[in-house]
């Protein structure tokens, strides 16, 4: 632990208020009587796509590109996770298979 | 001869009672089916949230902890990044807005289905992560069983098996001696599943480009500390000055 269990607490308690605000806005701003405006409803649609074209980089934010091993690791693992995924079509098999590969990638042969 | 009589009148009674609480246990026997593949995930991906704390000097305790309470599958594996680092409860704090604030929609999704449950209502949303979501948006109760219960039980069921997973992992994780380096990696794939499974529809992948596009461009200008913030308002910018394009 690098915290204190005080700080840790307060980080948890910081996480979830931040979290359950990002739940609850949409409740709060519109009541169960209020329909949302057509370009909030039009947000709603094509945002979670973006979002996680944002987080699949946002995993990658901390990868050096410019140096050895250039990013290889991730990237021949998320073409692992991506050929499985068409293959079979199973969430946690690609999931799991992207993990193994990369796991004994940065393991064993980028090291 | 009264006697038999009046016991069969209490026992039906007390059966056609119980046929009012076999409703909830109609309703978890639909809602279960339907969290396999979220129990399989959760199992696999709370176990190495549980392992990661562990291998950072969290126990159990705390993660458990800040899976009951904190519950935001994404958001609690960049709060390791700040259990590690200097004392920051604000960057905690805006940053699970950022990063959750994809919820905001879903929120927005279930306005309708969400009306008017009750008691349950405000459990329900403090729950509504991605994989329920997915859930509840989807399914349709069958009949005999009420909206309200349905969506109680997969929701119930998917944070159980969170909390679970992640005491498991980090109850496991002291027995644990292999190398886990890269098994965070699991995150990642679960991102590139995810996208991949909104790419199937053909409306969303210009939303999807839009969103790694603006993402990258983000970090190239901005660095990746200043990632999301940059990269959320490059989004909505862009998804909302193409509204007239990508509203088809």
């Amino acid at each position: 632990m690098y915290l204190t269990p005080l700080q840790t607490l307060a980080i948890i308690l910081a996480v979830a208020a931040g979290t359950q605000i990002t739940r609850w806005l949409p409740f709060w701003m519109f009541p169960e009587n209020k329909e949302p405006p057509a370009v909030v409803t039009y947000l709603g649609r094509v945002l979670p796509a973006a979002v996680m074209g944002l987080l699949v980089v946002y995993c990658l934010k901390n990868v050096t590109w410019t140096a050895a091993p250039h990013g290889i690791p991730e990237l021949l693992a998320i073409l692992a996770v991506v050929l499985l995924h068409r293959w079979r079509g199973n969430v946690l098999l690609s999931i799991a298979g992207g993990t193994a590969l990369y796991m004994a990638l940065v393991q064993l042969v980028f090291a | 001869m009264q006697i038999p009589i009046n016991a069969i009148g209490n026992w039906r009674t007390q059966w056609s009672r119980l046929g009012e609480k076999p409703n909830q246990l109609a309703a978890l026997k639909a809602a279960f089916p339907a969290t396999v593949p979220v129990m399989t995930g959760y199992f696999c991906l709370g176990m190495a949230y549980g392992l990661l704390m562990e291998a950072n000097g969290y126990g159990p305790l705390w993660s458990t902890l800040m899976s009951a309470i904190g519950f935001g599958g994404s958001m609690q594996y960049v709060a390791i990044t700040l259990l590690v680092t200097a004392f920051d409860p604000l960057q905690a704090f805006l940053l699970a807005i950022m990063v959750n604030a994809r919820h905001i929609f879903y929120g927005l999704s279930m306005l309708d289905k969400y009306k008017g449950l009750g008691k349950v209502r405000p459990f329900l949303i403090y729950v509504l992560s991605d994989e329920t979501f997915s859930l509840v948006s989807t399914l349709e109760p069958p009949k005999g069983v009420a909206r309200k219960d349905f969506y109680f039980w997969i929701s119930l069921l998917d944070y159980s098996y969170w909390v679970g997973a992640t005491a498991l992992g980090g109850l496991l994780g002291k027995f644990i001696t292999f190398d886990t380096t890269g098994l965070d990696f699991a995150l990642t794939a679960l991102f590139v599943v995810l996208f991949l499974e909104q790419w199937k529809k053909k409306e969303n992948r210009p939303a999807g480009i839009i969103g790694i596009a603006c993402a990258a461009a983000s970090l190239a200008v901005f660095g990746a500390e200043n990632l999301v913030i940059s990269a959320m308002v490059l989004i909505l910018a862009v998804l909302l000055g193409g509204r007239k394009r990508l509203c088809t």
